[in-house]
């Protein structure tokens, strides 16, 4: 039974085994589902998702109860939903870094790359499933928070209200969104979960720290106005119509979105390159 | 099949990886032995196209791991149980592995049933023990229903039941006309399960042959022989015969002989004319597990000051008995070309051993020694 290997061995047996399976060409679509079943099967997604809607819903629906018709004569009637979502977006780039840097650190990527040695394949599904999620997590809270306002603050004592601020809330849902996008790229390429997320905070909520330590020296003071006016909460604030007071002429909305569109592009860019080319 | 041509991979100065050549057919189990460190499970990650060999290159069925068409259904590999999300429970895990090839879901509640694991199937796999989780492992191996299977340490972690599942699995695969790659540690489990053998050490490829053979190889059979304890003269006259008709015969610290160069009965026979009373008279035959240590023992990366291995060896003998001093190698005609004795062995003629075993054995401190010139 444990003979050696000989040419009268290997005569009797078939010569390569074909399985009765169908072998479809893997294509993007198999990898979304899987990573959908991926998204949907950890207990980190609802979590995550899960304290994003309470606190944008939670917190934006009790600012809304202390407000009156008349305060939103200046403001969006979507503005309630900036105070949850500014603590919420954490949430949003954990889930971002979560989504592959667990993989790393559980060691399931070796499992999976095994499976799809096409990289960028799996890595493509990861960010369009991730994309999806959030999105529709971040659009469907504020969406409720805003109608909630609308509904309930939104008679003639408000003023007028066009369809522009739902347009700017829906342009400020694509930010936070590709915000986490930048998380999970940076997750990509740091593979350890607890370093992307570091880096992640602290891209949120350094800049005013930062910005306003460089406005004490008068050499620096131009560069900390830069970093001050350019970054993610600010754009976010003006992008729910609640620009910041203390940093005067505040960049058009427009040009924080094509901001966050370049480093977040980037930064898929080159998480594209890593993995492609890195050992597992 | 898979095939490897000069694989090497380095990370920095190390080499983990030194110009790897092999093949591994189909219709076989073929066992990958070497200690720990000596690259074995860098192979297999570079047959997988997780790491880039440095050089060389190495193809399943003719192509690179990462340009197969589909290789989920070309090759399955188990590299690690542990490599699975802890918060996910079994079946999604195997369903989201199944999904990026388009493999049917009916084939996840397939292969639960072959590896057994249908009434855990919904439960987390943080909470699996160790036999588990390999079992999962091997699932998601299977998943494909691949021609090439690689399996890294397989056993490890399985009940003796596991064990004995795991070897059935794997030689039914192979009959089934598979490929199978094993590597393990175990060496007694390779000697039932493996029919070829691919041995490397330090990177290297030291043995690329079959079981038996390579069993045959590397170890020196021999016969022990104990004469009755409280006869210690029947004892030399017995050693000093077996020498005479051509034997090699070492004594063991307890007494014993080592007996080379003659068969059984011939044993007999000579202590029977010399009117020697036998308590043993036994065939060794070295084990998978001997013969590997004798090949890699210069190979090993990490080894304790004090040697565990030793226990493994055969005890080496102590001396060379006395009766071989005064005598003459009979074949050897007086007046020949004798090598210079060796400082420090008493003058006495070298006589090349046949094996290094031998030579270290001839005393307690040359064994030490040869010990440390080989680490």
């Amino acid at each position: 039974m444990t003979g050696p290997t000989n040419t009268a061995g290997t005569a009797d047996r078939p010569k390569s085994y074909s399985s009765p399976l169908e072998t479809p060409r893997p294509h993007l679509g198999h990898a979304v589902a899987s990573e959908w079943t991926k998204m949907i099967s950890v207990r980190s997604t609802v979590w995550t998702l899960g304290s994003l809607v309470l606190l944008v819903v939670g917190i934006g629906v009790l600012a809304v109860a202390e407000t009156r018709a008349t305060d939103f004569q200046e403001v969006p009637l979507t503005a309630p939903a900036l105070f949850g979502l500014l603590v919420g977006q954490i949430s949003v780039m954990v889930l971002g870094v979560l989504t592959i840097s667990s993989e790393y650190g559980t060691g399931m990527i070796r499992t999976t790359f095994t499976a799809a040695p096409d990289r960028a394949r799996v890595l493509t599904a990861k960010y369009l499933v991730f994309a999806g999620v959030a999105f529709a997590a971040v659009a469907g809270s504020v969406a409720v928070v805003g109608l909630a306002s609308a509904i309930l603050r939104g008679g003639a004592g408000a003023g007028a209200h066009g369809g522009g601020e739902w347009a700017r809330a829906l342009a400020g849902c694509v930010y936070v969104t590709l915000l986490g996008v930048l998380a999970l790229a940076v997750g990509a390429m740091l593979r350890h979960s607890a370093g992307a997320i570091a880096v992640m905070l602290g891209l949120v909520t350094l800049p005013p720290v930062v910005g306003g330590m460089l406005s004490m020296w008068e050499t620096l003071a131009p560069l900390g106005s830069v970093i001050l006016r350019y970054n993610a909460p600010v754009a976010v604030m003006g992008l729910f119509g609640l620009p910041n007071a203390d940093t005067g002429n505040a960049p058009g909305n427009a040009l924080q979105l094509l901001l966050i569109l370049v480093v977040t592009g980037a930064a898929v860019a080159g998480s594209y390159a890593v993995v492609g080319r890195r050992d597992v | 099949m898979i095939e490897a041509v000069g694989l090497t991979k380095r990370y920095g100065a190390k080499t983990a990886v030194d110009q790897l050549s092999f093949q591994v057919r189909p219709g076989h189990v073929t066992g990958f032995l070497g200690p720990n460190g000596s690259g074995k499970s860098t192979t297999m990650r570079m047959i997988l196209g997780l790491d880039r060999p440095t050089s060389g290159s190495v193809t399943i069925n003719g192509l690179p791991f990462r340009q197969l068409p589909n290789a989920q259904r070309h090759v399955g590999a188990l590299l690690d149980a542990k490599a699975v999300h802890g918060g996910r429970r079994a079946r999604r895990h195997l369903l989201s592995l199944a999904q990026l090839s388009g493999i049917p879901e009916k084939r996840v509640d397939e292969v639960l049933a072959v590896v057994g694991l249908q009434d855990v199937s919904r439960q987390r796999t943080k909470g699996f023990s160790l036999g588990m989780g390999q079992r999962l492992g091997i699932a998601a191996a299977l998943l494909g229903d691949p021609q090439v299977l690689l399996f890294d340490e397989p056993v490890n972690g399985l009940d003796p039941e596991g064990i004995l599942w795991v070897r059935t699995l794997m030689r039914r695969l192979a009959a089934e006309g598979r490929t199978v790659f094993v590597s393990s540690h175990l060496m007694s489990e390779m000697a039932l399960t493996a029919d070829h053998l691919i041995v490397i050490g330090r990177g290297r490829l030291l043995a690329d042959m079959g079981t038996q053979e390579f069993i045959a190889h590397n170890s020196a059979g021999f016969a022990r022989v104990r004469a009755a304890d409280n006869d210690h003269a029947g004892r030399d006259a017995l050693g000093e015969a077996l020498t005479k008709a051509g034997g090699r015969v070492l004594q063991e610290p307890e007494g014993t002989l080592r007996v080379t160069g003659l068969d059984l009965p011939r044993i007999s026979d000579l202590a029977h004319e010399a009117g020697v009373r036998l308590w043993e008279l036994s065939p060794h035959r070295a084990s998978l597990e001997e013969a590997y240590m004798r090949m890699t023992q210069a190979d090993v990366e990490y080894t304790s000051t004090e040697d565990p291995r030793a226990e493994l060896w055969e005890p080496e003998p102590l001396t060379v008995p006395a009766w071989e001093d005064g005598l003459q190698a009979p074949e050897v005609p007086r007046g020949a070309f004798f090598a210079p004795p060796p400082p420090g062995a008493g003058g006495q003629p070298f006589l090349m051993p046949s094996n290094p075993g031998e030579l270290a054995g001839t005393d307690r401190t040359t064994t030490e020694d040869t010990r440390e010139e080989t680490r």
